[in-house]
């Protein structure tokens, strides 16, 4: 049976379409922004510069995207229409008239859906495994920095230690399939996720020691909505059934934390190392602080400007490991449609077709070149305080 | 200086003994044992006789003994054959010792490849060569490349120029290997059909057509970030006092730069290239698997998907062993370059 097609310039129209509802969205936040930047401190002064609008615009395309996912998709990411099998850009599927605007891969699911509920994965993962590798980060790169010594001597071997591994070998080491039936992924996830609850804990006991009506609240919420985070992810024993990470998952998300924690550690370190001379934290110390107190409250929020340039460089740089575990075909299910593992099926069929690569290659680039626009400008910004 | 460089090499010989201690136990782990075994014997072999293998290559020795004996500070013990109870080899594909002999690491044996079936070394050491090549024409190409778009960018801070080649070299770190792989196949291969999009040829000749490609993929990444470091160093030159003066003394602003700036300009891109080394060794091996080369990076693919322990052994040892090495030339090189860093 022959396949009808629709022209180029009905395909660049059909995806902007498919895209409505990111546009409204887009729209609507970028102009409130826009507005209202006057007000909104660091994020409204990012609108300052083209290259800040670029930044945020791209990002928050792809959060709209991941968000929309599915009202943008026009079909499942996993199914596939034996007919439309490599079928060129721009393709009507037949049984329901809708099209496969970026084409068929080889297993003949449609290109353009797999590439919208991809950025799910990425966004979700990217950004939740950048924040545990920042607590880590922080709340062992705080007193590596602030006493020094010994502690600092351990900590800063043992960072080292995991900085040495090239990263590729650290994914094929621990994201085998083998490793799961081992207990180190739950092991290394027990100890990861511990670092959240420790961190905020420790923030609002230095903070409210003295005031036990908002200590036991603060206390008590972050034990509970911890403890329940904790008991979903590492022992999928969530009694309410929401969290839930598959197995698989979990592994590739220790794996991504674990190499990128050493690299907060040591920005941190070498922060509170710059922070700890100022007369601020002399002043606090005079005044009896304890040590902990002066590092959440008084050295951290000093080092946020730094921290948050590399956050948003950071979250680029675990979407390119993701991809990279996905091109190696490591962890993630096989067919996931996730952007790493759409390059590496697209890749080895590059010679016959070239129309499925594009769209996941194109689209992890422009993520990724979002985030390192927002986070030049961060930077640029904070430089003219 | 001297104890320095001691102090930093003692640290290092700690290091890598802690990290092959790690690497061997997470390849040691009893499921990528048993992949091992099944991928070593015949289909369909049952539990017991996977077993027998495992204990027929000494794979069930304790473990501490075993890492003792690849590291070379325990004789390693030959294997019984059960059958005439006589010591064999190993591996018939390797000359390992029949009697207990220091035979590891430290003595230059690095063990038996049981994917490649030969010794890890006659396997490794050609890989690293072609990497080697690799890794040079993409030096070649990345160095000067990056040097000249950060020192144009850095000259004269916030003109046209500046911000288009900042933005270029933002895009081309947003940019992973198999990203840039796979749209420089398109265009250069698919399309327009000037160059090879494999380089398995490559191992027999290097040509311009084969070789291209996996150069100018491997170098697009490093490229940007180089020229970003070359640019804040300029850029912070240009603004120091002595340009001033040598501006006001009348020279032409072209030989403030080539005479004065650059010398200061390029001591911090000098560490930022060496540290760049163990980003491009996760690079060569995307690109070498994307562009089927057969170098290093091939080499660890198919150890770790093979669970060769030996090589993969091999493999991170000197993958860790040139991270360090290029840390510590780059400290040492950078107190070298810059008088006013001493090393206590």
């Amino acid at each position: 049976m022959q396949l009808e097609y629709i022209g180029a310039f009905d395909v660049v129209l059909g995806v902007l379409a498919r895209f409505w509802p990111v546009w409204i969205a887009l729209v609507v936040v970028m102009g409130a922004s826009f507005a209202y930047k006057k007000r909104l401190g660091l994020y409204g002064q990012l609108f300052d510069s083209a290259v800040g609008i670029a930044g945020v615009g791209i990002c928050l395309f792809w959060l709209f995207t991941a968000i929309f996912a599915s009202t943008v998709a026009p079909f499942n990411p996993l199914a596939q229409v034996a007919i439309m099998k490599d079928a060129l850009p721009g393709a009507v599927e037949p049984q329901s008239g809708l099209v496969y605007l970026f084409g068929g891969d080889k297993l003949a699911r449609d290109v353009f859906s797999r590439m919208v509920y991809g950025s799910q994965i990425v966004l979700i993962i990217a950004p939740a495994a950048t924040g545990f590798a920042l607590m880590v980060g922080i709340t062992l790169g705080l007193p590596a920095g602030y006493y020094g010594g010994k502690i600092d001597t351990v900590l800063s071997f043992l960072a080292n230690l995991v900085l040495a591994f090239p990263v590729i070998l650290l994914f094929y080491l621990l994201v085998t399939p083998g490793i799961m039936d081992t207990p180190i992924p739950y092991a290394m996830a027990g100890l990861f996720f511990l670092f959240p609850i420790v961190f905020f804990s420790v923030l609002f006991w230095t903070r409210y020691k003295k005031r036990p009506d908002r200590l036991y609240i603060l206390l008590g919420l972050t034990l509970i909505i911890g403890g329940w985070v904790y008991a979903g992810l590492v022992f999928d024993a969530d009694p309410f059934r929401i969290i839930h990470i598959d197995p698989n998952q979990l592994n590739i998300f220790v794996a991504v934390v674990f190499a990128s924690s050493p690299g907060v550690f040591r920005i941190v370190r070498g922060l509170v190392m710059d922070i700890k001379t100022r007369d601020y934290v002399a002043a606090a110390q005079t005044r009896g602080e304890s040590p902990w107190y002066i590092m959440l409250w008084e050295i951290l929020p000093n080092a946020r400007g730094p921290l948050i340039v590399d956050a948003c460089l950071r979250i680029g740089y675990t979407t390119i490991l993701l991809g990279t575990l996905g091109y190696f075909g490591l962890g993630l299910a096989p067919e996931s449609p996730d952007w790493g593992t759409a390059i590496k099926d697209a890749s080895r069929l590059l010679r016959s077709f070239i129309h499925p690569a594009l769209p996941p290659t194109i689209a992890l680039m422009s993520f990724v070149l979002g985030l390192n626009l927002l986070a030049d400008s961060l930077r640029e910004q904070s430089m003219k305080d | 200086m001297l104890s320095f460089i001691l102090r930093r090499l003692g640290t290092m010989a700690l290091t890598m003994l802690c990290l092959t201690l790690v690497v061997f136990f997470l390849i040691n782990l009893d499921p990528n044992l048993k992949k091992l075994a099944i991928s070593q014997t015949e289909m369909h072999t049952s539990a017991e006789q996977l077993e027998s293998w495992l204990v027929n290559h000494g794979y069930r020795q304790n473990f501490f003994s075993r890492y003792a004996q690849w590291l070379g500070i325990a004789p390693k013990q030959p294997v019984i054959n059960p059958e005439t109870g006589e010591p064999t080899k190993r591996f018939s594909f390797c000359n390992d010792p029949v009697v207990p002999t220091f035979s590891g690491v430290l003595q230059g044996d690095f063990g038996c490849s049981t994917k490649f079936k030969t010794t890890v070394a006659s396997k490794l050491f050609p890989a690293l060569g072609a990497t080697g090549i690799l890794m040079f024409w993409v030096l070649v190409v990345m160095v000067p490349i990056s040097l000249l778009i950060g020192i144009l960018a850095g000259m004269r801070e916030g003109t046209r120029t500046d911000r288009t080649l900042s933005v270029a070299s933002i895009a081309s770190t947003a940019t992973p290997e198999y990203v840039s792989g796979v749209i420089f196949t398109v265009i250069f291969a698919s399309w327009l059909g000037w160059l090879n999009g494999s380089a398995a040829s490559a191992s027999r000749g290097i040509t311009f057509y084969n070789f291209t490609l996996p150069v100018m993929t491997l170098a697009i990444y490093g490229i940007g970030y180089i020229a970003r470091m070359t640019r804040a160093s300029m850029v912070e030159v240009m603004t120091q006092q002595y340009i001033r003066t040598a501006r006001l003394k009348g020279l032409s602003f072209g030989s403030v730069v080539v005479k004065h700036a650059l010398r200061n300009a390029l001591i911090a891109p000098f560490t930022v290239i060496m540290l760049q080394f163990p980003w491009l060794l996760t690079g060569v091996v995307i690109v070498e698997v994307m562009f089927r080369y057969q170098g290093f990076g091939y080499t660890l693919v198919e150890a770790a998907g093979n669970n060769d322990i030996d090589l993969l052994l091999g493999c991170s040892l000197v993958s860790v062993f040139i991270v360090l090495i290029t840390q510590l030339i780059s400290d040492v090189g950078y107190a070298f370059l810059n008088p006013r860093i001493r090393v206590q």
